[in-house]
């Protein structure tokens, strides 16, 4: 009758049709396998991987770069610094610059065109800034996701491993820098820091992102190297890097993977926060958020300013999260899925033979 | 106990010292603050030179220089700003507006995320639940920024010109409608016939009461008046009732009636009251009344078992006492945006209050107050309420999968006592540590929503410090927030501790 009355088929839900379903599930299987059979049924996390990799190789290749001595052209015909001239046909009276992306498939405009996110005030083809922003802070989150798991794994493993005064030292040292708040170090770095350009940036921002993954790591290895699989490889004589590295450290990567995954969602918008208050990525390097807080004012006359930007940063942070979601419901072990009313139907079936049979 | 608490905040202490050493330095050796004056070709540029490094103590090394401000620090003194000021002063004026600023947006986001959350697991793998799960996590991607750019627009300047005709388009109402009856339909959920009947139920409640609204030109002139208020009271008795201890108990359903009752019947007095006395002590002295009254109801109505009866009339007061308070607030609405101040544009965009507004009026400066805390709230709120929403839904599929929810059911409790009682209060205990730990934390991350909506705030002051290369400030605004959060989290852990009796704190 009401907001708690429950759904029948919950009733059954640890009844033992169940158990058997997730047993036959996982018979014969690796770890792995299972973990990757998870990952792939959780239908999110498979769309926002999908995204998430066009979307990278979409802003990826639009724009030329180099690296070193290769050149590469991209197939966008406009650079971010370039400045065409403004263009004012067909826009809405006193305004220039409007987009010539047209999704109605009836229309004469059709398509792309030849701004299709418009221009800024100067008349630089914005949808080369939006590639370039969108490239600098999938950059920064990669390198802050990068340099933050590394480093917080090797603190953790050690002072998991190691306890007593390594680990009380490492932990308060820890315990320093997670107190002060990420917005406010990022600050104070991004703001001396931001003209050195986003890598370095990125960079230095990793340096103090990995607090929170290393005291999971440190508990994973409180834990893990109690075990009897530890005790057996010291016994055979495994030296600590080989127990730490090939013993101990597989066993921990879940609880890694995931919370890189939700440090790179949190870098994203640190980083575009950074930006926005001026404390990140400067100009003329361009960033989403810089974009954003460029053009806030602009919102009412020239929206498209505005949306193109904002647009690429929840898709992007979106993908992460969900992928960090659906990685955290593969590795844990007590996540049970839903269980269809066909396999229900099946398992009872087969349960009834069984019965039959005896 | 006590030796428990002495260990832990000697150990914060060494943590505060810690950080603050690291922050200190990283902030002395990250930029130079003669820049500005090195590249100048003034003939006096030395001498300025010369005083600045004075004044900023620039000649001792930066770790030297920590010890002097921890010094200072110790004897109570923050210090100055570049610009002469204590930083004590600044901070003193700084606070209130940032702790007002995330007050209410915790706090609505709390009830909020918790109770969709909630629902989110009790129908779980439903469509609801999906749905819960993808806007969570959308919210949760959000640049704050970005948001408050939006409300701006879109709540706040198409709200004041909506308050020029006061009229709703039908299509708006007609999307209203079918929106709420969708999200009513997925909550309450049910079979087929059901799910059809709530959705035409609530859709065509909404726009019924929506068109009536729009014709009676309500929102320029809002107002509830006695007999809404009874009848949301009544509502609202059956509603606390119903999830507090359940409608079969009828000395609760008549204590919570008889408040409502009391709250209808004292409403001409307590207009009267707030007209001749208005201020923040009338307010405060009839909340106090109101619950006395509840207590009394409850002990009168329950003969035994008088507890759950006084919680839910209490529970039932509040609320009520709370539509009289919005009541009275829609009553100023009229004169507040006839004002030269305000001049029809209620919704501000931007500040914490009104320069303009005369002040010495309470009703007018509470409601301009809370007017301007409404958006940054909801941005603050809807960034902030995903967390609670992801929590508490996770929390709750796991208590629901304990040992001792199976035994309540057992023993034949009602699902809803299951919920409430069993389920839903061991959901809290872990909530309850997060809220506290986020609300010190929540300080940091509201620089940004500072600055998109110009709050002269703790983020304000953070700012200046950063640009003008501000030592004292940025330590000063550092140790303030440091120290809440390091507290708060000293705080859940004994809330945590007291709460649930499985987790002993240990002195050892």
């Amino acid at each position: 009758m009401s907001i708690f009355t429950r759904f029948k088929r919950k009733s059954v839900d640890n009844d033992a049709s169940q158990v058997d379903i997730f047993n036959k599930e996982t018979e014969g299987l690796s770890q792995g396998q299972i973990v990757l059979r998870r990952f792939l049924r959780h239908r999110g996390a498979i769309i926002s991987l999908g995204v998430l990799s066009t979307i990278l190789v979409f802003v990826f290749s639009a724009l030329d770069f180099k690296i070193g001595f290769l050149k590469y052209h991209g197939w966008w015909k406009y650079n971010y610094t370039e400045q065409p001239d403004l263009r004012t046909q067909g826009c809405p009276q006193y305004l220039s610059g409007c987009p010539t992306l047209s999704i109605n498939p009836f229309s004469k405009s059709f398509g792309l065109g030849d701004h299709p996110f418009g221009q800024d005030d100067i008349g630089r083809d914005y949808f080369a800034l939006v590639m370039r922003g969108a490239q600098r802070s999938i950059l920064v989150m990669f390198i802050i996701g990068i340099v933050g798991g590394v480093i917080g794994t090797v603190i953790g493993a050690i002072s998991g491993f190691y306890r007593g005064k390594v680990d009380a030292i490492l932990m308060r040292f820890t315990d320093f820098i997670i107190t002060i708040p990420s917005i406010i170090i990022g600050s104070v770095i991004g703001f001396h820091f931001g003209n050195l350009g986003a890598t370095f940036l990125a960079f230095y921002l990793g340096l103090f992102a990995w607090t929170g993954l290393s005291r999971l790591v440190r508990g994973e290895f409180l834990s893990l190297r109690e075990r009897e699989f530890v005790d057996a490889a010291r016994v055979a004589g495994a030296s600590d890097r080989r127990i730490i590295f090939k013993h101990i450290l597989p066993n921990a990567v879940g609880v890694i993977i995931v919370s890189v995954t939700l440090i790179m969602s949190g870098a994203i918008l640190l980083e575009t926060g950074l930006s926005y208050l001026g404390f990140g990525v400067v100009s003329p390097d361009v960033s989403l958020g810089l974009l954003i807080s460029q053009y806030q004012d602009s919102f009412t006359t020239r929206p498209w300013l505005f949306w193109y930007p904002g647009i690429f940063i929840i898709i992007i942070a979106l993908c992460v999260n969900f992928i960090g979601d659906g990685l955290r419901d593969a590795f844990d072990p007590r996540q049970r899925r839903r269980i269809s009313r066909k396999e229900r139907a099946q398992a009872k079936a087969v349960s009834l033979a069984k019965q039959g049979e005896n | 106990m006590l030796a428990y608490i002495g260990r832990r905040i000697s150990i914060l202490i060494v943590i505060l010292f810690g950080s603050s050493f690291i922050l200190y330095n990283l902030a002395a050796i990250s930029g130079d603050p003669l820049e500005g004056l090195r590249g100048s070709t003034d003939p006096k540029v030395k001498v300025e030179i010369n005083a600045l490094i004075h004044q900023l103590q620039l000649n001792v090394p930066p770790p030297a220089r920590y010890f002097i401000w921890l010094k200072h620090l110790l004897t109570g003194n923050l210090g100055l700003t570049r610009s002469g000021n204590p930083v004590s002063t600044e901070l003193s004026q700084a606070i209130p507006i940032t702790i007002r600023l995330i007050f209410m947006a915790t706090l609505i986001a709390v009830i909020l995320g918790i109770g969709l959350g909630i629902v989110s697991a009790l129908r779980q793998y439903s469509r609801f639940d999906y749905a819960m799960t993808f806007v969570s996590f959308l919210l949760y991607s959000l640049p704050i920024f970005w948001v408050a750019v939006l409300l701006k627009q879109y709540l706040a300047i198409s709200f004041n010109n909506f308050l020029g005709t006061a009229t709703i388009a039908p299509a708006w109402i007609a999307g209203l409608s079918i929106v709420s009856g969708f999200f009513w339909a997925a909550v309450i959920s049910g079979d087929r016939k059901r799910v059809f009947t709530i959705f035409g139920i609530s859709g065509a409640a909404t726009a019924i009461v929506l068109t009536l609204l729009s014709l009676t030109k309500w929102f320029s002139h809002p107002g509830l008046g006695p007999i809404m208020i009874a009848a949301m009271g009544i509502g609202i008795a059956y509603a606390v009732t119903f999830l507090s201890t359940g409608l079969a108990n009828k000395a609760a359903r008549n204590a919570s009636l008889a408040v409502v009752a009391l709250g209808v019947v004292l409403y001409f007095p307590t207009q009267y009251l707030f007209n001749k006395y208005p201020g923040a002590l009338t307010v405060f002295l009839l909340a106090c009344l109101t619950v006395g009254l509840a207590v009394g109801c409850g002990y009168y109505f329950a003969k035994e078992d008088r507890r759950p009866v006084i919680r839910t009339s209490v529970i039932t007061s509040l609320v009520m006492g709370i539509i009289i308070l919005i009541d009275k607030l829609m009553k100023t609405w009229v004169p507040y945006v006839n004002t030269d101040a305000v001049n029809n544009r209620p919704i501000p965009t931007i500040g914490e209050s009104n320069s303009l507004l005369a002040p010495g009026h309470f009703w007018f400066t509470f409601l301009d107050i809370l007017l301007h805390v409404f958006l940054p709230t909801i941005a603050l709120t809807l960034i902030s309420f995903a967390t609670y929403v992801r929590y508490s839904r996770g929390t709750l599929l796991e208590v629901m999968n304990q040992d001792y929810i199976r035994t309540a059911r057992a023993k034949g409790l009602t699902e809803r006592t299951v919920i409430m009682r069993h389920a839903f209060r061991n959901t809290l205990i872990p909530l309850t540590t997060i809220v506290v730990v986020d609300f010190a934390g929540i300080i940091g991350g509201a620089i940004i929503t500072e600055r998109v909506f110009g709050w002269r705030g703790m983020g304000t002051l953070f700012n200046n410090a950063i640009t003008n290369f501000d030592l004292t400030l940025l330590m000063g605004v550092f140790f303030v927030t440091s120290s809440l959060a390091v507290l708060a989290n000293l705080a859940a852990d004994l809330l945590y501790s007291y709460l649930d009796p499985r987790i002993r704190v240990v002195s050892k």
